[in-house]
């Protein structure tokens, strides 16, 4: 990038591509808005400015496109598969099923046929968002700038949104399945009563009980987002170095992504069949 | 790094893909698997059954074979004894017919010595008369005589 200091470089690599509403009274090319508008952000101040309503399009294209590649692979192999000597696709696929069902089997106690699914979904999701990592930084969006879009940043869980996302998607299924499981009485009874089984201690054990509730999408959001993150940005500080040296530093970090990627797919989808556990589990 | 509605949208994405994955992807893959691990279990199970099988054949087998040699052993035994005593019982038949020929033969024997004797004796008797004639030169009555002649025919 040539003409661009590292900072804005970096900068530029950073930020969303974010389309949202511009408050009223935001002054843009030097004219004031009249009005709140939806609009393409064409700044990092811009996109801060449209705070909450906004959408980061680069993040939620790239996630739908990493969801629908997985799933019609899946369903593609799913469809023609057969009980007769399997090809390699399906070999490849029952390979990725078969692992997540042992680890379901051995990590989750109780009778629930979601959790299967759940867990691979999340698994193969997670992972091939990840795994756009692994594509040069400056290449979709030296390609996307071409086609006249300013801002494309392609990893999905490097956007703090899409893992909390993510997380927030597997809190409301730890909450549904602790109701569905215990009733609310017994979800309430969980919170209030324990660890201090005693009445005058309910508010305490529910303080507690609900922040180690909370906690939980917390830590599986920020883990992703940040493993992701750091990982980019020591890839945009690579690019930075001159062409020729690139590669000294950039092979073994990529070699490295490749078990990272993979690492915290594992992680994000271990953590979900804990926690959903949990949910199924009495105290 | 702004949080936004992107969150949501992500979330939303979340469900549909579980919901997709838990609808028309999961039950087939695990079904075929499923339905090749019976397979295999089956075959293996037939293909212990068949090893049963072929193991017991054989066993039969060696037995009916046993059985088959242990019988024409006693077949063989059993001819051997019979061929043993046709040649036997022809032995003792033979020796029995010998023995009634010779018997016959000595019969026949001393019945023609016997004929043979009394004719000699008869002979005899006519010759000694004839000889005492002559010695006497007169002739004897036989009548008179045959007494006496009988009693030197039966010396004789």
């Amino acid at each position: 990038m040539a003409g661009e200091s590292p900072a804005e470089y970096i900068q530029h690599h950073l930020t969303n591509l974010t389309y949202g509403k511009l408050p009223a009274g935001f002054e843009r090319n030097g004219t004031e808005l009249q009005e709140a508008t939806w609009t393409m952000a064409q700044s990092a101040e811009e996109a801060r400015a449209m705070g909450f309503m906004a959408f980061h399009v680069d993040t939620l294209f790239m996630s739908a496109l990493t969801g629908i590649i997985f799933l019609v692979l899946f369903r593609i192999v799913a469809r023609n598969a057969t009980s007769d000597q399997p090809g390699k696709l399906q070999n490849l696929v029952e390979m990725v099923v078969e692992f997540t069902q042992d680890l379901v089997k051995n990590t989750f106690h109780g009778r629930n046929p979601m959790i299967g699914p759940i867990a691979l979904t999340v698994f193969v999701w997670v992972f091939l968002q990840n795994s756009l990592k692994l594509i040069p930084v400056d290449y979709i969006p030296a390609l996307t700038s071409a086609m006249g879009i300013e801002y494309t940043k392609i990893v999905p869980t490097t956007d703090p949104n899409a893992t909390f996302g993510m997380a927030i998607g597997v809190f409301l299924m730890v909450l549904y399945y602790s109701i569905k499981v215990k009733g609310v009485g017994g979800f309430t009874k969980e919170l209030t009563f324990s660890p201090f089984n005693h009445w005058s201690l309910s508010w305490f054990n529910l303080i507690l009980e609900t922040v180690g509730l909370l906690t939980k999408p917390f830590s599986l959001a920020l883990r992703l987002f940040g493993n992701m993150y750091a990982g980019e940005v020591i890839f945009i500080l690579i690019a930075l170095l001159p062409f020729w040296a690139q590669w000294a530093l950039q092979v073994p970090w990529l070699i490295f992504h490749i078990l990272v990627v993979t690492l915290q797919a594992f992680i994000f989808m271990v953590l979900t069949i804990v926690y959903l556990s949990m949910a199924h589990e009495e105290h | 790094m702004n949080i936004n509605l992107t969150m949501i949208g992500q979330t939303i994405g979340f469900f549909i893909f579980i919901a997709f994955c838990v609808k028309y992807v999961w039950p087939p893959l695990v079904q075929a698997m499923q339905d090749r691990q019976k397979k295999i279990a089956d075959g293996l199970a037939a293909s212990d059954r068949a090893n049963q099988d072929l193991e017991l054949a054989q066993q039969r087998a060696t037995q009916e074979l046993r059985e088959a040699r242990d019988e024409a052993a006693t077949i063989v035994e059993k001819a051997n004894k019979r061929a043993n005593q046709i040649v036997e019982e022809a032995k003792t038949e033979a020796r029995e017919q010998g023995d009634r020929l010779l018997a016959q033969a000595r019969d026949e024997i001393e019945q023609e010595r016997q004929q043979a004797r009394d004719a000699l004796r008869a002979e005899v008797a006519t010759l000694a008369i004839a000889g005492a004639e002559k010695i006497l030169e007169s002739s004897v009555d036989a009548k008179a005589h045959s007494e006496m002649l009988d009693k030197l025919s039966a010396e004789l």
